[in-house]
Parts: C-alpha cells; structure tokens; sequence
C-alpha cells in the first residue's frame, strides 16, 4: 500500500532514533527549580507568589497575561520560593523566572496521583475548555501555542476532524514515541475529550511508518474508540510541521497566514492529548513532560519524566553520564531545527523535547560557498518558498521584497539549509529576515 | 523605385516634424524649473552619499538646504562629514548664517576584547552581528557586548573602522571618521556612540553598555561597568556629568570637562579616554586639587 504524505519537497535526514527502546524513566525531584514566566508563545505570565510564599506541586505561580495568547504556569515542586529573578534560558539571554527551593515532594489536594485510567468523561464542553486554560495546557509540539486558543471553535469557524500529530520527524527525539507506547489507552481519552471540546467526531492520528510499533499499538487501541483512525505515513522531513501533516492526511492546504481552523482542522500532537487527559481527568496541571536526551558519544541514552523548571543537567545525572569530553555542540530540540545552547545549566520549559550532543566530527559547519544556482533548497522547500533569494534579500535588508516573496511564510524547519550543497546557513538569514519582516508588519498594525 | 523613397521620405519627415511640434509644446507646458542652486550646493557637499544628515544622499540634503534656504533659516541642517568647513561654504552661496556644529566622533563603548572577555562558546553560524545576536547572547557570554562580527565594518562608506585583530574589538580611525552614524545604526547592541570630539581631543567615556549587576557582568567580562557609582563621586561637584542608571554608569557629554578624575576611581577600568589620565591622589587634599585640576591639565598640552 502506498503510504500518505505531503507533495511538496521535503527531505530525509538520517532517523538516528537511538533512544527509540528506553522507557520513559522519572529523573525524581531537583534540590531547586527556576520556572521561567515565558515558556509559552505570546505575552509572559505575571506571577503571582513572592519570596518566601510555599506551594505545593500544582500551585499556581503565574496567571496568564492580560494578551490573548498566554498561558497560566504551576509549580512543579513543593517547597518555597527563593526570589523572583532572572535566569539565561536557553538563548542565554536572561528572563525573568520564578525560583523554587525543593522541600519534601507534596502535592496540591485536588490532583489525582493514582495511575487508573479514567474513562468516563463527566466534563461538558465549557469546563473541559476553562480546565484546559486554567492548567496552563501548551502544544507539546514545540511551538508552545496555549491549547485553550485552538478550541476556540463557533458557528462561524467549525471543524470538521482533528488531527493528532505523532509523527515526530525530527532525527534523534523519541519522546512522543514512548508516550505513543507507554501512555497508549490515557492519549486515546485525551482525544476524546479533545474531540468533544472541538465539537467534531472524526479524530485522525498520523504516525511515520518507522514506529510500527507505536502505530500497532495505537491501532489496535483505536479500535475501542468511534471515530479515531491512526493513519501510518510515509517517513519524510519536516511531516510534524502542521501545514504538512494536513496536507498529508486531508489534502488540504492551509494558504500563507491562515490557520488550520480556516480550513476546518483542529491539531495537537499527542503529548498534548496527554496532557489534556492528566489535567482533565486527574486534575493535573502541566508540571511535567518527557524530554529524550540522546547523542552517538553517550553510553545510554534516555527518554525522562522532568519537572518543568529542573535543570538541564539532571538529565545526565539519570543517565549516570557525565557530559562526554568530545561534545562540541549541545541541541536544544532536534538537530534540524533545535537550537545549539550555551550549557546544560538552563532550565526545561514546557517547549523542551529534548537534548542532543553532537560531538565534533558532526556539529560543525563547512565554510559556506558561493550560490552555485542548483535550485536544490527550492526543491525541498515544503512551502514551495525561493530560499536562496530570501537569504540575498534579507542578507540586504531588503525587507520589502522579503515580505513580497512571502518570507513569513516560512515554517524554519531547515531543509533547505540541510541540502544546500555549498553549504550556505539559508535558515538563519530567513529567520532573521523573517523576524524583521514581521516586527515591521506588527508596527505597521499599531499605526 | 523613386516613389518608393519619396514616398518614404515624406513620411519619415512628416512624423518626425509632427514629433518635434509635439515635443516643443510638452516641454514648454509641463517644463519643471529647477533650482540652479541645488547644484551648486550638492558640489560643495562631499558626495558621499553616506546619509548622515538624514537625507536620501548628497542631493537630498542640497534640496532640503534651498528649500530651508527660501524659508530663510538653514540652521538646521547639517552635514556631519563636510563638518563647520562645507556648511560655511553653503551658507555663503544661499547668503545665510550655517548653524554651528560640534564636530563628533564614533566611540566604541566595549572593552571585552578576547583578554578580557574570554571565550566561553564558539560561534559557528554567519557572519553577520545581527544575526548571530538574535541567536544567542554571545561568545563572552556578556549579552549586551559586541560580537566582533563586523556589521559595522561593513556599514562605514568612509572606511574609518576595522576590527583590532588582537582584540577582536572595532577600533575607529579618527582622521576618517565622519560622523555619519551608520555603524550606530548597524550595529545591533547599540555599543557605538556619536560623542563630541571635544576641545583638543579630549574625550572621556564610559567604555562599556553592561546593565547587569555587578557580580553578573563581571563574571563574563573583567572590564564591565559594575555600577558602583565611584565615579559619581569623583566627579568634581560642580560638573556632576556622570549619572547611574540601572547598574551603568554614563557621562553626559555636555556636562563633561574631561578633567579625568573618574579614570583612577573605577574599579574595573571601565572608563577610557583620549589622554593620560591624572595619577591617582591621596585622599586629604580633594576640593583644590579638582578646581585647579582641568585648567592645568589643559595647559600641559
């Protein structure tokens, strides 16, 4: 059978799924976190605890902003909070996070800790979507967009199915992988409290043909379920982009500055699912997530239950590794488009999926070359952009004819940096044009 | 054979008459009268076009001089690398007075240089400050100091910067600089300023835009500004030219007499000048020696 997938470009990086085996393992409770208060797309919660307030793992810290797109933030640990100060996230940069000293490991009353599956859902629509703004729900994907914002759904915007994404394309990670595995009958809820708060009843989950075990086990699952398809697809980068994943599933395409809900879609990814099944049926706000720590040089590699708010390093003290002497880069996210950070003292955020060490014979880059005209990034390019002529432009600061050549478009997955074969950084020009391009947009709307 | 070429000729003479008619009208109705002035002016203006002043290039400014010309005040515009000199030159042909100008000068205000900021992490995208500031808060691991990527390099018509191969920091030629800004404008941390060049070049600056707190900054870099305020106080009390403000210290250089006495208090040497600052003085004999202290150093020179 011919598998599903998307038309335009796209590329096959080496899966490098080493961690794909290794089940999801608590790294246990850090001696202090520092929970940034921007860990989401859109505008930074405001705290709400000062120095010397005790919570309780669950306890809110952080109300949303008073913008549209944010999201409330909890406490991942009990203990009392030190200081309200600013830490290098993972740009290096300093942002203001709240810092928690750890004390015990109690949680709020409310919070269901038992591991039985809870199938009944006794929700109506209108609480399911309060629960999932009020649990501070992000989009696990990458793009933190607060969850609550996509269901948002009326008579004038409906949707007709949801979209789960598990395809998780980027090499190296396998987090979603292992949820897909481990947390197979709790997603499958989670999809159906999802479904009844996007008011559709078709569900469709599309999963890369290179997990056939997580797509049998999802498929078997689904089939206790009205309404839930799992959809294998065939293996090729960036598919977990949600412009991709629904043209793969539904051929159908989102034009440039629309949303999936324009044509009539609701997506999460399958962490997501997750999570919102935890918040609604165990009254669990998002305090936690699985991030995959991977890399050639190390001795094991692993997929870790984290606190949101632990440092980096604890992943390695689970490991029972220390940093490899030949690690010359450090990826947060995956190595297509994760990016490399200072060290692993940062905090994880909500948006962490994972880390990845690439040692010297890998992670440095060739001395970009001239443009040899090939049309290579044009080919792979999913959006069908013109890359080497937005990397001139926006190399010039031509941000007219960025914008004219629809430079916003672009989804950053790096695929035209990855076939580029005089080895030109293609993406970060377009990123920094696109920046540009869309700080001039915002100023132009407040005109 | 002959009535071909008549015939040819006629035509061809008949367009090209009823051409010239058409021609002669539309340039005598829809004729534009330019100013002779505006050429004039834009030959004495140095032709740079680096737009310095403000104006789309060396015409644009000659433009905008007759029209203020007309309105009778030309005070206002400036072009900052034909200096004092030009605009007395201009002024003269539009018979007016040229607004007096402080001549300026490009100060690089970072002292990180790979001695004192060390490495931390290897940068390894583009060359391009921008790009790489919008990644990641640099190599020193000092966010707000220069990067050593060159923008402003690249941005100056005059070549008057290049990058110290030692340090890694951009250093200015004085007798090219200009005072257009465009490395203000290019480079993407706000770390070079246009200050007055100051009488016989004398200049004293603050040498570093570090905002963090003291411990902070001086973890990345051993020549921060840690907001302390001895220089605050050092400054003598009636010039009171250093203000502090959120941990970084900045002198106003209208208020400034470049006596120097800041220079020996910093901690960390963090502030720099264009001459040889006065030996640190025991503590008992403050008040005389600051009031005497500018005009003798004055006439040293």
């Amino acid at each position: 059978m011919k598998l599903k997938t998307f038309k335009i470009g796209g590329v096959h990086p080496p899966e490098n799924k080493l961690s794909a085996n290794v089940p999801i393992a608590p790294t246990g409770v850090p001696k202090q976190v520092s929970i940034p208060l921007s860990q989401h797309l859109g505008a930074p919660s405001d705290p709400v605890v000062e120095k010397g307030t005790a919570v309780k793992v669950g306890t809110l810290i952080a109300r949303k902003g008073k913008a549209f797109i944010s999201a409330n933030i909890h406490s991942s640990v009990s203990g009392t909070v030190v200081k309200i100060d600013d830490v290098p996230d993972s740009s290096g940069y300093r942002k203001p996070a709240v810092i928690i000293k750890v004390e015990g490991d109690v949680w709020e009353d409310s919070i269901d800790r038992s591991p039985d599956l809870v199938k009944e859902i006794k929700s109506d629509r209108d609480a399911i979507l309060q629960k999932i703004e009020d649990m501070g729900i992000v989009g696990l994907g990458g793009a933190t967009f607060p969850s609550h914002i996509k269901y948002m759904v009326d008579d004038k915007r409906k949707a007709d199915t949801l979209v789960i994404n598990g395809v998780e394309c980027e090499p190296y990670l396998t987090c979603d992988h292992r949820l897909m595995l481990e947390r197979t009958e709790e997603i499958m809820v989670g999809i159906q409290i999802m479904m009844k708060a996007a008011k559709v009843d078709r569900a469709m989950i599309g999963i890369e043909s290179n997990k056939p075990d997580a797509i049998q086990k999802m498929q078997e699952c689904a089939k206790a379920y009205k309404g839930v398809e799992v959809v294998p697809l065939k293996v090729q980068y960036p598919q977990g982009a949600e412009k991709q994943l629904i043209k793969a599933l539904l051929n159908r395409e989102i034009p440039g500055g629309k949303l999936p809900l324009d044509v009539g879609v609701v997506i999460n990814n399958v962490g997501t699912a997750f999570a919102i099944y935890e918040a609604i049926q165990k009254n669990k706000p998002m305090v936690e997530r699985v991030v995959t720590i991977t890399g050639k040089n190390l001795k094991k590699t692993g997929n870790f239950l984290t606190r949101i708010g632990s440092p980096a390093t604890m992943l390695l003290e689970a490991l029972g590794e220390t940093l490899p002497e030949k690690t010359t880069k450090i990826i947060n996210g995956g190595p297509m488009m994760g990016k490399a950070v200072n060290s692993l003292d940062i905090p994880i955020t909500k948006g962490t999926c994972g880390f990845v060490l690439v040692d010297e014979s890998e992670a440095l880059r060739a001395e970009p070359d001239f443009c040899i005209r090939c049309a290579k990034c044009v080919g792979v390019c999913p959006i069908g952009l013109e890359p080497y002529r937005l990397e001139q432009l926006s190399n010039r600061q031509n941000y007219e004819l960025c914008e004219a050549e629809s430079i916003t478009d672009c989804i950053e997955c790096g695929s035209c940096s990855y076939t580029c074969p005089s080895c030109r950084p293609l993406l970060d020009y377009i990123r920094f044009g696109k920046a540009n391009v869309m700080r001039i947009q915002r100023e132009r709307r407040q005109k | 054979m002959n009535t071909v070429m008549l015939y040819s000729v006629l035509t061809l003479g008949i367009v090209a008459a009823g051409s010239a008619i058409i021609l002669f009208v539309v340039a005598k109705k829809f004729r534009v009268d330019e100013d002779p002035r505006i050429d004039e002016v834009t030959a004495l203006l140095p032709g740079a076009n680096c737009g310095g002043c403000g104006n789309p290039g060396c015409r644009g400014l000659a433009e905008a001089l007759v029209k203020a010309a007309d309105k009778g005040d030309i005070s206002g515009l400036k072009c900052p690398p034909g200096g004092n000199d030009t605009m007395a030159a201009i002024a003269k042909l539009l018979g007016l007075e040229a607004g007096e100008m402080v001549p300026m000068i490009a100060v690089v205000r970072c002292g990180g240089s790979l001695e004192k900021a060390p490495k931390k992490v290897d940068y390894n995208g583009p060359n391009k400050c921008a790009v790489s500031v919008a990644l990641f808060n640099g190599e020193s691991g000092c966010p707000y100091g220069c990067v050593g990527l060159s923008d402003c390099v690249a941005a100056c018509v005059f070549n008057a910067i290049y990058i110290d191969p030692v340090t890694h920091l951009p250093v200015v030629d004085e007798a090219k600089c200009t005072a257009c800004g465009a490395c203000v404008k290019a480079c993407p941390r706000s770390i070079i300023e246009l200050r007055p060049k100051g009488k016989k070049d004398r200049r004293v600056w603050i040498n570093c835009v570090n905002k963090e707190i003291g411990a902070v900054a001086l973890k990345n870099c051993k020549v921060a500004c840690i907001g302390c305020g001895k220089c605050v106080k050092a400054c003598p009390e009636k010039v009171q030219a250093i203000t502090m403000e959120k941990n970084l210290a900045y002198i106003d250089t209208n208020k400034c007499i470049s006596c120097g006495l800041c220079i020996p208090v910093c901690p960390t040497g963090a502030i720099k000048a264009t001459f040889e600052p006065p030996a640190p003085k025991p503590k008992p004999q403050p008040e005389k020696e600051q009031k005497s202290e500018p005009n003798t150093e004055n006439a040293a020179q």
